[in-house]
């Protein structure tokens, strides 16, 4: 948890549940486990307002609660996750894959679901089955059997899990995965169509809400079951694409749809921390390509002899069995993916050459001044400096190897050197500021248009109520001409900017990922 | 002592110039005494974002979930401090956000005890909720009895009164509102009821 990790929390925390809870999640984060009265003692906040903080951050699966420190009869203690908090700048990459995958309806599920944080599945039917009627044509509507049977779609592939029971005794964080029943989908009463919010018609039907609010409380016989988002399976989902991706743009398509077949083939047998998948022979590969990518037995053994080949070493060759064994070699391809994204970082920010210099030492691992001008073939005062400049920004080191005891400088070889895990750290860092920056920058630009953005709207309601009651162009006219010309460009220029600060944030969040992939990999091989 | 190396000792510099690359005579680039601008001039330009369908839909994504987000219960207003004095029509204006009241259902067996708060009543009874509130108030309120019984006996007709409808209650309290505070709350109760044929991207700006 470094310092713009929690800026970071702060700023997203502010803006999707409001001031107080952001207070009370960054003083969380800052000072780790607490009890309540000392979270309301040392954050000055009234008491009700932290109790409604942490029910609101417990919902979302940003905040847990264990028993105290002390033993059992001790206050209990919270304590706020800045991974979780983190996550929720991957929010629409999440929503947009399940668009990808299953549609509107897994698309609505996935959205509802972090909208809330965890809820009963009988709700989120209902939830869905609605916002999917009121899009569609009048007269049609959804079966609350097909959104049942998107969810149980989402759960099988493991994207959602059931929420683990709470207990009072909790030793240690609760992983979902050691519940039992993990995934497993109720069997829940559910019939019934979605239903048409209606803005005018609801307050005449007398009986029409009695009988919405009889619905509102029938059990569905799944009460206490709760369903959250499994953010480690989209993640593998994520690591997926972004290997296949990788293959695409370096070899070609169908070498990506080979790598695509073979994850895919290993997607239930390989475990989520595993450095490589499970071995798959020549001939499962060909037996399990897709219909329309027909190519013939002896050119799939070619492109697998490319892709084992490759110095990127995606796919590895681990015998000869069945055609011979391969596996994708999960781990090399995140570090050979991270240090791409390094590389790419110095060229843009300090041009080719350096680029040059960046990646020689990334080769060479330990190189001499003399021997860095002599192999990246750039002058001695250039590479001088460009080298310098590297090492202010932290990217290069300068390890010292003494010939003699007493260490002199003029007997000491000066080695540069790069290492790799430690610039990704850095450069992980880097990023979070960035979008620590990026948020900044757009609340900064909304409130100095403030005033400018609530005319704008409500001059749209007025327009809106004006067409609905059916006025007169001129009305219409004149109201459009409330805003004068140059306010109008003013809006435009600032929609413009924030989506462009949206988007930048998104991109970023990519980097994010690959960075804290490659790290948390490299962790879990060196343990 | 300073001035026995004058003339002899006069670079003498811990490591060896030429390992450093720099020529004899070569002056030493000058050293920087202040820190380093903020925004230090950048000598080549950042690449250009990435555009496309996929890209513009995550970004419209995001922007209707922070709206969202902050129309859902979750989104925590604190209750403003009361500055006026305490007046009649406070005890039948519920008002929006109080501290004391959480407006949607967790699940409580989930939720350590220490945490339960009130849940906001639906809105059918929203009338009731001052009486309510008056009698669990501090000793601001001394009511009697009699007056206590008589509140709650005028608060559920109006309830009765009011109808089921929640539509209804909730254009009376936006009217009431509306009457008190002039043209501020006409336009929110004209958002309220046509936020659905609002602009989607306007909103999306004001919300996010």
């Amino acid at each position: 948890m470094t310092a713009q990790e929690a800026r970071l929390c702060g700023l997203l925390l502010r803006e999707h549940f409001g001031e107080v809870v952001e207070k009370i999640g960054t003083h969380l984060l800052r000072s780790g486990a607490q009890n309540l009265r000392t979270i309301v003692n040392e954050s000055g906040t009234p008491i009700d307002l932290v109790k409604k903080s942490l029910c609101v951050l417990m919902k979302h699966g940003a905040c847990r609660f264990s028993i105290g420190r002390k033993g059992p009869g001790s206050p209990v203690e919270y304590q706020a996750s800045c991974e979780r908090i983190l996550g929720i700048l991957r929010y629409p990459r999440y929503i947009y894959t399940a668009k990808t995958l299953y549609s509107d309806t897994g698309e609505l599920i996935i959205e509802e679901l972090l909208q809330r944080g965890h809820m009963t599945m009988s709700s989120i039917v209902k939830m869905v089955a609605d916002r999917l009627t009121h899009n569609m044509e009048e007269g049609r509507s959804i079966e609350y059997n097909e959104v049942v049977s998107t969810f149980s779609k989402l759960v099988e592939t493991h994207f959602l899990q059931r929420c683990p029971p709470v207990s009072e005794v909790v030793t240690g964080p609760p992983t979902p995965e050691s519940f039992s029943d993990c995934y497993l989908v109720p069997s829940v009463s559910l019939a019934g169509r979605g239903k048409r919010r209606r803005s005018g018609e609801d307050v005449v039907l007398d009986q029409g809400t009695t009988k919405k609010a009889k619905t509102d409380l029938q059990t569905h016989g799944d009460e206490g079951i709760y369903w959250q988002v499994n953010f480690e399976r989209f993640h593998l989902h994520f690591r997926d694409q972004t290997i296949i991706s990788a293959v695409a743009s370096k070899l070609d398509q169908t070498s990506s749809e080979i790598v695509r077949t073979m994850l895919r083939m290993s997607e239930v047998t390989t475990t989520p921390s595993a450095s490589c998948t499970q071995a798959l022979s020549a001939n499962e590969v060909f037996r399990s390509l897709p219909a329309n990518y027909s190519i013939s037995r002896p050119i799939l053994d070619q492109y697998l002899t490319l892709l084992v080949d490759d110095p990127m070493e995606f796919v590895g060759k681990t015998g000869d069995s069945g055609g011979g064994m391969y596996v994708v070699n999960l781990h090399k391809a995140l570090t050979n993916l991270a240090r791409a994204t390094l590389e790419s970082v110095v060229q843009e920010k300090f041009g080719s050459r350096s680029a040059r210099i960046f990646r020689l030492l990334l080769r060479k691992r330990h190189l001499e001044q003399k021997q860095v001008e002599d192999f990246a073939m750039i002058p001695a005062k250039e590479a001088k400096d460009m080298l310098y400049t590297l090492m202010s920004e932290n990217l290069v080191l300068l390890q010292e190897l003494p010939k003699t005891p007493d260490h002199a400088p003029s007997r000491t070889f000066y080695l540069y050197t790069v290492n790799q895990l430690a610039t990704a750290r850095m450069l992980l860092q880097h990023c979070y500021k960035a979008v620590a920056n990026l948020i900044d920058r757009r609340l900064f630009q909304t409130k100095e248009s403030k005033r400018l953005l609530e005319k704008s709207q409500r001059i749209e309601a007025i327009m809106a109520s004006l067409q609905a009651s059916g006025a007169e162009p001129e009305q219409l006219t004149e109201v459009e001409e409330m805003i004068s010309a140059p306010e109008k460009q003013q809006l435009e220029s600032l929609r413009h900017h924030i989506n462009k600060l949206d988007s930048a944030e998104n991109q970023v969040d990519e980097t994010i990922f690959l960075l804290k992939s490659y790290v948390a990999s490299t962790a879990r091989i060196t343990r | 002592m300073a001035g026995r190396g004058r003339g002899r000792g006069r670079s003498n510099l811990t490591f060896s110039i030429e390992a450093m690359g720099f020529a004899k005579g070569e002056g030493l680039p000058p050293s920087i005494l202040q820190p380093t601008p903020l925004f230090p001039p950048m000598e080549h330009k950042p690449v250009p974002l990435a555009t496309g369908e996929e890209a513009e839909y995550m970004q419209a994504l995001k922007q209707e979930f922070r709206g969202a987000m902050k129309t859902l219960p979750f989104y925590i207003r604190p209750a403003a401090p009361k500055t006026d004095v305490e007046r009649y029509s406070d005890k039948y204006h519920s008002g929006e956000p109080a501290d004391n009241v959480i407006d949607w259902k967790p699940d409580w067996s989930r939720l350590p005890k220490e945490l339960r708060i009130r849940v906001r009543k639906p809105v059918e009874n929203r009338v009731s909720l001052p009486v309510d509130r008056m009698d669990r108030s501090s000793a601001n309120h001394n009511l009697s009895k009699k007056e206590d019984v008589l509140l709650k006996l005028e608060a559920l007709e109006k309830g009765e009164k009011a109808g089921s409808s929640e539509d209804e209650d909730e254009d009376e309290t936006k009217k009431k509102q509306k009457e008190e505070e002039g043209t501020e709350g006409e336009e929110e109760y004209e958002e309220e009821e046509l936020e659905e044929v609002t602009c989607m991207q306007m909103y999306h700006i004001t919300q996010g």
